[in-house]
């Protein structure tokens, strides 16, 4: 028998996104949830590869105004595989290649969904997004309210956003905070399977214009997920965080592959007596200030964790909303993790110093614990 | 149905610009009394290519030349590359429709633009110059073809019945300003007249334009609707039902559409009914004309061209007076009419400018609506605040904005 543990979770469902060893588990299992419904699920489990390519398709299927557009995303079945088998079920007109120009097929597929299609954009990376960024902000973001609800834009562009491995500066880019800075878009990035089925299905479904921010590095791992989660009406609300570990030491936010790392160093300080509460963000816009400020009110501090550049980064407004909200809640000022405030350099090395790694954020966690720590970078 | 994109095309006169084999459609008609003939208009064209010849213009039915900012292009009488169309024939209606239309286009203009100076509204963009373009094609569309404007194109929505106040209501940005005082000036749409909201970045709407035409074509409606290179490659790919209407008013650059395999006519656009004409059948133009006024009010476009230049386009070349002489031919104009649309057009409007900048501002509420489809919490804390906060220092907030 394998001795398991398990985390319980605010909305009651089952799917433990906590690995053991390096490994998800699999069990069965019948539980009965706190509210009081009796239900058994099968965990099984997914990768986030399949976990999009099951939502893609699903929404495909369910509605015929949705339909994916991008570099690779049919006869080469998606550059990372996204899209595998859905050209050969849907056809060329609901899965179609683009030539490489992110500005004209954005704006078309921006045009598409002003007309009433509900398109799938792939950027390759987001960092090519910069080509069609006029599109996004100026023609998706603003239509709504510079045309009082005429136009509606309800198009999701996807990708992979932030660092992979080894791909150098203009490939490692995360654009969580430029996109969150806009109104009129919403911004979302999943960590687990889970996220990745749920925020989809609910980025496609929504009528607004989503930025949907994946992780390369996290599409072939695998979680564990509910029957509930398998589902094909299985949809997650958009604007709720996830606490992926209560605690009531302190608080840490992350998203995508942090919240990943954001765990390991939650167990890492549970040896050592503090028990850290982790907040999985999964939306990036609108953020969830309830579930963050509830969390600093009890725990009392805060440290946030991104991948990307300091500086105007998803942290800073984090910190600013818990200054604005429940600042006497405080007992250590917040401290942001963040990426090295320089273009991304390629040897591996000098890449993993510019990373948060799980070690910052233990000692960032134990500082804010008034517990001294050296100031050193990880070597 | 059609979608039609409307774009100025942006590039440098400095880009290469062989003069294409290709006619352009027209005819001569300027009027006499204002031929300015003897002064050999081409020469003074200073931005005639190098290497061309820059000849006089001759009166040469056969021989007529269209001396453009853009080169030296021959005219042609008929439409001879484009199958199957002998020209459509215009009623006595439409056309006179169309030159009353052109007529308060351009008096609106005068008037919107003389309120910029006044300070009366903060910006204002003419279509001075291009009024056969705007009117003519809009005429041979139908009420149900989508239009993707750039900017310089409000004719249209005049065309389809949009009134001088809705005009004047949305440059004042008052409470009856269907953009619900959102927009710039000038940035009009309507969902009734099928006109997509005028967006200020230039050239995005072609990629768009195919993109509904697709959604268009998915729905299997009988319908027609910087980017511009992937544009035309999607939409001839695509099979895309759009029209390209590409004016090159002189300051930009001709486009061409049939390296994409896309049918294309090169029109006078100065020529109300030659644009009339070939918008019936076309794929795909570029319309030839001159932007006579300034790009917008806050620009002073002598700065980059002759004054005489200017004059010579406004006055020999305009499509109004080119238009009218052929309408008074056919017996269907005439001075008295002509003053006594020019006055009550002129009436209406500076009416229609003291009720719109009567008119109360948007409400309060409108600065935080349609920025999502629904309101999320944060934009509702935020009108909260500020509610409160307006009422509680009335002083500190202007009193013409409704709560």
């Amino acid at each position: 028998m394998l001795g398991v543990i398990r985390q319980s979770l605010g909305c009651g469902a089952l799917a433990s996104s906590v690995k053991i060893l390096g490994r998800g588990v699999e069990r069965v299992i019948p539980i009965a949830s706190a509210a009081g419904r009796n239900y058994s699920s099968v965990t099984k489990e997914m990768t986030v590869r399949d976990a999009l390519n099951s939502a893609l398709d699903e929404e495909m299927a369910a509605d015929p105004k949705v339909f994916l557009m991008g570099e690779e995303v049919g006869e080469y079945q998606g550059a990372y595989k996204i899209s595998r088998g859905l050209l050969d079920k849907y056809g060329p007109e609901r899965v179609r290649d683009t030539p490489i120009t992110e500005a004209g097929f954005t704006g078309i597929g921006v045009g598409a969904a002003y007309y009433g299609l509900r398109p799938v954009v792939e950027f390759m990376t987001f960092n090519f997004s910069l080509q069609a960024i006029d599109h996004i902000i100026n023609s998706a973001a603003k239509s709504n309210y510079m045309s009082s609800g005429q136009i509606s834009v309800p198009i999701v562009f996807r990708g992979p956003n932030g660092a992979a491995a080894g791909v150098g500066a203009q490939h490692s880019h995360c654009f969580s905070a430029w996109y969150a800075s806009c109104p009129g878009l919403k911004v979302l990035s999943p960590y687990s399977s889970e996220d990745a089925r749920g925020l989809l299905k609910a980025a496609i479904r929504d009528p607004d214009p989503v930025v949907f921010l994946e992780n390369e590095l996290l599409y072939g791992e695998s979680f564990p997920v509910s029957e509930d989660v398998l589902d094909s009406n299985f949809c997650l609300p958009i604007g709720k965080a996830k606490i992926e570990r209560k605690g009531k030491d302190i608080t840490i936010t992350s998203f995508s592959k942090m919240v990943g790392y954001a765990l390991q160093a939650a167990e890492i300080l549970s040896k050592d007596g503090i028990n850290a509460e982790v907040i999985n963000l999964r939306s990036i816009r609108p953020l969830d200030r309830e579930t963050i400020t509830a969390s600093v009110r009890k725990t009392n501090r805060l440290i946030t964790v991104e991948e990307g550049f300091p500086q105007h980064g998803v942290g800073s407004e984090i910190c600013a909303v818990v200054v604005e909200e429940c600042f006497e809640y405080l007992d250590a000022p917040v401290e942001r993790i963040a990426g090295a405030d320089v273009p991304m350099p390629y040897a591996q090395n000098l890449e993993r110093i510019a990373l948060p790694q799980v070690e910052d954020i233990v000692r960032a966690a134990k500082r804010a614990c008034y517990r001294s720590v050296p100031l050193a970078a990880s070597a | 149905m059609a979608l039609i994109c409307h774009s100025r095309s942006i590039a440098a006169r400095l880009l290469p610009q062989a003069l294409s084999a290709l006619p352009v459609i027209g005819r001569r008609n300027a009027p006499k009394s204002q031929a300015s003939l003897g002064n050999e208009p081409g020469r003074r064209l200073a931005s005639a290519r190098a290497g061309e010849s820059v000849s006089p213009l001759s009166d040469e039915c056969r021989n007529q030349v269209l001396d453009f900012p853009g080169g030296k292009l021959m005219f042609s009488p008929d439409m001879r590359f484009l199958s199957g169309s002998t020209g459509e024939r215009l009623s006595e209606k439409v056309a006179v429709k169309m030159y009353r239309d052109m007529i308060t286009l351009q008096v609106m203009d005068t008037i919107f633009f003389e309120a910029q100076r006044q300070g009366r509204i903060s910006f204002y963009l003419t279509s001075t110059g291009e009024e056969a373009i705007n009117i003519a094609s809009a005429a041979a569309l139908s009420n149900e073809d989508v239009i993707f404007p750039q900017y310089r194109e409000p004719g249209v929505l005049l065309w389809r019945g949009f009134t001088l106040q809705e005009f004047a209501n949305q440059c004042f940005g008052n409470r009856s300003d269907y953009g619900k005082g959102r927009q710039m000036p000038i940035h009009y749409g309507s969902r009734k007249f099928n006109y997509f909201t005028v967006s200020s970045p230039i050239a995005t709407q072609l990629p768009q334009a195919v993109g509904a035409a697709y959604s268009l074509k998915m729905d299997k409606k009988n319908a027609c609707a910087g980017d511009f290179h992937a544009a035309l490659n999607f939409a001839a790919v695509m099979e895309a039902p759009v029209i390209f209407f590409c004016r090159n008013n002189g300051d930009g650059v001709v486009t061409r559409g049939q390296a994409y395999g896309i049918r294309s006519i090169r029109v006078d656009g100065n020529d109300a009914l030659a644009v009339y004409s070939a918008v019936h059948m076309a794929r795909e133009m570029a319309a030839l004309t001159y932007r006579v006024g300034h790009h917008s009010t806050s620009d002073d476009s002598t700065k980059y061209r002759l004054v005489d230049e200017i004059e010579h386009w406004r006055s020999s070349r305009d499509p109004i007076s080119r238009y009218r002489l052929w309408l008074e031919r056919n017996g269907w104009w005439c001075d008295d009419a002509e003053s006594e649309l020019r006055s009550s057009v002129r009436k209406e409007l500076l009416q229609a400018i003291q009720v719109a900048e009567r008119e109360q501002k948007p409400a309060l509420g409108e600065l935080f609506s349609d920025v999502y489809d629904i309101i999320p919490s944060n934009l509702r804390e935020q009108e909260q605040f500020l509610r409160h906060t307006v009422k509680k220092h009335p002083g500190d907030y202007p009193h013409n904005v409704p709560a």
